[in-house]
């Protein structure tokens, strides 16, 4: 989240392209908050949710159209005048000039300049900036030029009418000239807008692209870095952030360094060389890459030994190892053993089935979790009216559950979807043997060096060489934060020779990482969240517990969030080239000449109600000064923004659809990943399919959490819903003859499911080009267990309707738009 | 007796998470219930002897042929005029010194005519214990400084916890800014004390006519009807009575020799 939830309450206009009410409503607060003040809220969704009821307008919209809703947008703010010139001129690529060989998607029939139909990817040689003689991108400041980044997004989006949008998403058009009046006369330099979005745009086969989009019509805008406005990323569940920023993705080390490959980066030096960019924040990678080196290995991580560089598990640049890949893997006998932690995959993931039966394969599978859920019951899966009952006798697979404590019971933080790392303190001791994921993790780190303590093999060093010293027996987690943060592992002094930091003290930002080995950080985003107080004993900062106050509405005082506590970033976009707010009513952060400067004798500083993301000193007019995108090479937020999909976000119908693409002849993400898994585990419904005309989008409820670990087995929260259900239209309803409460079937070419309608005015059938098309909704959150006495606490598993098709870039799945039948009763 | 407290529910901005009907079961250690099928989100479709908390859901099409989904969380209303308490005979149901009602579960005979007294359906028997229950207000909890654990739960403030004089002004400014925002329909229910029942110390925003939200638009007393009633049957009484007696009278004068 480029913002912070406290501060879209000064929002004027929030869009919700997500259920937020319902997936984040303690987040949700913050736009009631804004709706106090006279803010408008507007809800995008195929259904009427709960954060429908509270919006102003409710924009219906056929699930996987939003390209063309956002491209309708930009498009809509560009021709009536009503984007944010100066930001857009200034602080985005805009005027960069794109080599002339380029073209769009208008002009290749969906299809970008480059594509390779026989790889199915693109060739990005044109997809770059013209550059002038000293290497610099050269811009046209008035957006004119026709390889200007401007208009090769204006003639992109030029199909994107508002005729457009109501032939493919079935929005009409005074609906959505409705939504953009509202929310695009709510930006600029007195106003600002917001817009949340979930995983609502992230499970399509063109998720990354979708969130790109949105980020687009923000910055069209000038929606970002500045007060009330932002992109609203709302993460699925407590800690997905704290997740990421610890590498919980095959592809990512901690702190968001790529993983190194074992074909291009044979050192430590080619690995720094060919992932550090020349100019931007960036350029410090190897101080980070080295203290998280040190952190990891301490003194056994040496400048001659590439600081442990080899004990990193490395890939080749072709394998990638997503959720979809492993349980496919896994289907194919690739993959032995699992470890599950926390994790549900026999419900929660795409094409569950297709999983079970993975993970049934296994020599050995451990299941740590809080219940013993479907994934630990695997091997003796009950039957019921849709589904085999799986055979013990069946399944070889030897299966270990470690019981682990949920939060309550241990100490640790948790950071949430606006970077905010908050600590908690456990409130009860776990039952019995049970022990918290940490200590689970510590032991087996222990019990591993042991059993490799003679090893002399060359695969065993890293773990022998691993700092891994928390404590006794039971690790305590401050040290661990401590080691994320980072500490100097000897006096270090600065160039004057004025001591910074004395040997072992926690540092108190990355600013001060070296490379040359006498610092340490777990992951450098981390670094500030503890420190030392005067006599030397640890401040954990993410304890911090200081509510906001009329001078620092942001609570920097409440936890702490990365990087450096700063709540807003890319904030020097909150004020104008020349240092100034963009206006009175949205003044933020701004450059006070008279304020005394670092260096003495000069004056000049960056102040406000925020940490600056940026050099505090850096006067706006100097060499850099009117860069906010400071992670980026050129300092400049992207329109164009080389994806493996396209350089600008382009409409593809999902894999399955009711309808041709009426955009171009490309049907779907002419790169997306589409896995051939074998014994028809994955077979797909054609375009428009006779056997299969409904779209189905799933989604979660309030109530319950995830795969329903969290909830079915709480007798409290279970009752909320009777059962498992399927929400239909009365429309549908009546074709088919379904009464509200009847069972029915809801098939697609992956599996079925037995459960109930629920019959409701709350969605109705879209008219997509002229033509009615039904869509229907169901919860993702039962499974075959649950609370003994309650039978509605069990049911069918919708992932049993998913299939195993991603998005090129990150290979998220699409479980958001797919296509299904529906049958009246138990077929 | 200590200034009023009261809870404000403001349906306004209330968005249906349900966590103050968890937290009330939570706190007050209310069992499970197997639910039955309502056709909507709602679970369960009335109050019950372990739900005291209950979100309502209500579809209700506008004139527009756009849909307003209705949220509320309701609850006891704690009557200043309450009728379990007037109807209890052996003084289980008393009023607080905070002016919320509540039951004496060790005094309580289950004679159930507090649940017939109830104008909102709010008190429900409990077949286990053989007494009668429903929100306490948390007394516990507010007898130790503490607010309700709805309101405490509640992620958007839409129920408040306070002093029932300074809640209702801050209910009757939300009228105001409501009604100023297009919401024609806004209205108070329960906040007027010389209203009906003498006020309702857990009082309501709607954003429609009580009905809608299956709320009695004047609600009163089955004790007050009783008095009628009475006065009725007496009347009637008196009046067969009298015929009676003329009846005896002319069989009197016809027999005046007997």
């Amino acid at each position: 989240m480029t913002t912070n939830l406290i501060d879209v309450q000064n929002s004027d206009v929030i869009m919700a392209t997500s259920n937020m009410a319902e997936n984040h409503p303690v987040g949700f607060q913050w736009v009631m908050k804004a709706k106090e003040r006279g803010a408008k809220l507007i809800h995008v969704d195929p259904r009427f949710t709960r954060t429908s009821s509270a919006a102003d307008l409710h924009v219906p919209l056929r699930s996987g159209t939003n390209i063309v809703f956002f491209g309708g947008l930009i498009k809509y703010a560009i021709d009536n005048n009503l984007y944010f010139k100066d930001y857009v001129v200034h602080y985005t690529n805009a005027s960069f000039l794109i080599d002339p060989e380029f073209k769009t998607a208008t002009d290749g029939g969906g299809l970008f300049t480059g594509y390779d139909p026989a790889k199915k990817a693109y060739d990005q040689k044109s997809w770059k900036y013209q550059l002038d003689g000293e290497g610099n991108p050269k811009r046209d400041l008035t957006l004119r030029d026709p390889h200007s980044v401007f208009q090769l997004l204006r003639r992109h989006y030029s199909r994107y009418t508002v005729e457009m949008v109501e032939r493919v998403c079935g929005i009409p058009k005074e609906k959505f000239v409705a939504a953009a009046k509202l929310f695009c006369e709510n930006s600029g330099p007195e106003k600002t807008g917001s817009i949340t979005y979930a995983l609502n745009l992230t499970q399509h086969t063109n998720g990354v692209e979708n969130i790109r989009a949105l980020c687009m019509l923000q910055l069209v805008l000038g929606n970002i870095g500045r007060p009330g406005g932002g992109v609203v990323a709302l993460r699925g569940h407590a800690n997905v952030q704290g997740a990421t920023d610890l590498a919980v993705l095959y592809q990512d080390l901690p702190g968001y360094h790529p993983v190194p490959l074992r074909d291009a980066h044979p050192d430590l030096k080619t690995y720094l060389e060919k992932t550090t960019p020349k100019t931007g924040f960036v350029v410090n990678r190897p101080k980070w890459v080295v203290s998280m080196l040190k952190a990891w290995y301490g003194d056994k991580a040496t400048k001659d030994n590439d600081y442990g560089f080899d004990w990193i598990a490395k890939r080749a640049s072709g394998d990638a190892y997503s959720h979809q890949h492993i349980f496919v893997d896994m289907y194919n006998g690739k993959l032995k053993g699992f470890f599950a932690i926390g994790q549900n995959p026999a419900v929660g993931g795409p094409n569950a089935k297709l999983a079970r039966e993975a993970m049934q394969r296994l020599d050995w599978l451990v299941v740590q979790d809080i219940f013993l859920t479907e994934t630990a019951e695997v091997w003796k899966a009950p039957g019921s009216s849709s589904r085999a009952a799986v055979s013990p006798k069946d399944v070889k697979t030897e299966v270990f559950f470690l019981p682990a404590a949920p939060a309550a019971e241990k100490d640790g933080t948790l950071t949430n979807t606006m970077r905010l790392i908050q600590w908690h303190e456990k409130a009860a001791n776990p039952p019995g043997s049970v022990r918290s994921d940490a200590e689970h993790v510590y032991q087996i780190g222990l019990r591993l060096k042991t059993l490799y303590a003679d090893s002399k093999a060359k695969r065993d060093q890293g773990i022998l060489a691993l700092t891994w010293d928390y404590g006794d027996q039971h690790p305590d987690i401050l040290k661990v934060l401590v080691e994320m943060n980072g500490v100097a592992l000897e006096e270090l002094k600065d160039k004057a020779g004025k001591v910074l930091y004395k040997k072992g003290e926690p540092l108190k930002s990355f600013a001060d990482l070296r490379d040359d080995g006498t610092t340490t950080s777990g992951i450098w985003i981390y670094t500030g969240a503890t420190v030392w107080d005067a006599e030397g004993k640890v401040v954990n900062r993410t304890a911090g517990r200081k509510k906001a106050d009329d001078k620092d509405y942001l609570a920097h005082g409440w936890g702490w969030a990365w990087p450096a506590n700063r709540r807003i970033i890319y904030n020097r976009a909150s004020a104008d080239p020349h240092g100034k707010p963009w206006s009175e009513k949205k003044k933020f952060l701004w450059w006070d000449p008279e304020a005394p400067s670092n260096v003495p004798d000069k004056k000049g500083k960056w102040v406000g109600l925020d940490v600056p993301d940026f050099n505090a000193f850096l006067a706006p007019d100097a060499k850099g000064g009117d860069n906010p995108y400071i992670m980026r090479a050129d300092g400049k937020g992207a329109f164009f923004g080389p994806l493996l999909d396209g350089p600008f976000p382009e409409h593809y119908e999902p894999v399955e659809s009711p309808v041709k693409n009426l955009l171009s002849k490309t049907q779907i993400n002419p790169t997306a990943k589409i896995w051939k898994v074998g014994d028809k585990k994955n077979e797909l419904a054609a375009v428009g399919s006779a056997e299969y005309p409904y779209v189905i989008t799933t989604y979660r409820l309030t109530e319950h959490h995830l795969s329903g670990v969290m909830s079915r087995y709480l007798p409290m929260l279970a009752e909320l819903f009777e059962s498992h259900f399927a929400e239909i239209s009365h429309e549908l309803a009546k074709e088919l003859g379904i009464q509200n409460g009847e069972k029915v079937t809801v098939m697609t070419p992956r599996g079925k499911i037995h459960v109930k309608a629920m019959v409701t005015n709350r969605l109705k059938p879209f008219t997509i080009d002229g033509k009615k098309i039904h869509e229907i909704g169901v919860p993702w959150h039962w499974g075959y267990n649950g609370v003994a006495g309650l039978p509605g606490s069990k049911g069918d598993i919708t992932n049993d309707l998913s299939a195993t098709v991603g998005d090129p870039n990150v290979f998220i799945q699409e479980t958001k738009a797919f296509l299904c039948n529906v049958k009246k009763g138990v077929v | 007796m200590a200034r009023t407290l009261a809870m404000f529910t403001d349906t306004s901005l209330c968005i249906g998470c349900r966590a103050c009907q968890v937290a009330c079961k939570q706190w007050n250690e209310l069992g499970m219930e197997v639910p039955e099928w309502t056709g909507t989100y709602q679970n369960h479709a009335h109050f019950t002897d372990q739900t005291f908390r209950l979100v309502r859901f209500i579809e209700e099409p506008k004139p527009t042929g756009d849909l307003a989904w209705l949220l509320m969380s309701d609850v006891c209303k704690h009557c200043a005029q309450a009728g379990c308490l007037e109807a209890c005979p052996t003084g289980a149901i008393y009023r607080t010194q905070y002016g919320t009602v509540d039951i004496n579960q060790d005094t309580c005979n289950g004679c159930r005519y507090c649940v017939s007294s109830c104008p909102f359906g709010v008190v429900a028997f409990n077949e286990r214990t053989g007494t009668a229950s429903k929100c306490t207000f948390c007394n516990d909890r507010i007898h130790n400084g503490l607010g309700p654990a709805c309101a405490k739960a509640c992620p958007t403030e839409s129920i408040q916890f306070g002093f029932r004089d300074d809640l209702v002004k801050k209910a009757q400014q939300r009228v105001e800014t409501l009604k100023g925002m297009g919401f024609k329909d806004a209205q108070l229910y329960g906040a007027d004390s010389k209203g009906f029942l003498g006020g309702l110390n857990a009082f309501f925003l709607l954003l429609a006519k009580p009905g809608t939200y299956n709320l009695p638009e004047s609600p009163k007393l089955p004790q007050r009807n009783v008095v009628v009633d009475s006065l009725l049957s007496i009347g009637s009484a008196v009046v067969i009575g009298l015929g009676a007696l003329l009846a005896f009278r002319e069989r009197g004068g016809g027999g005046g020799d007997a």
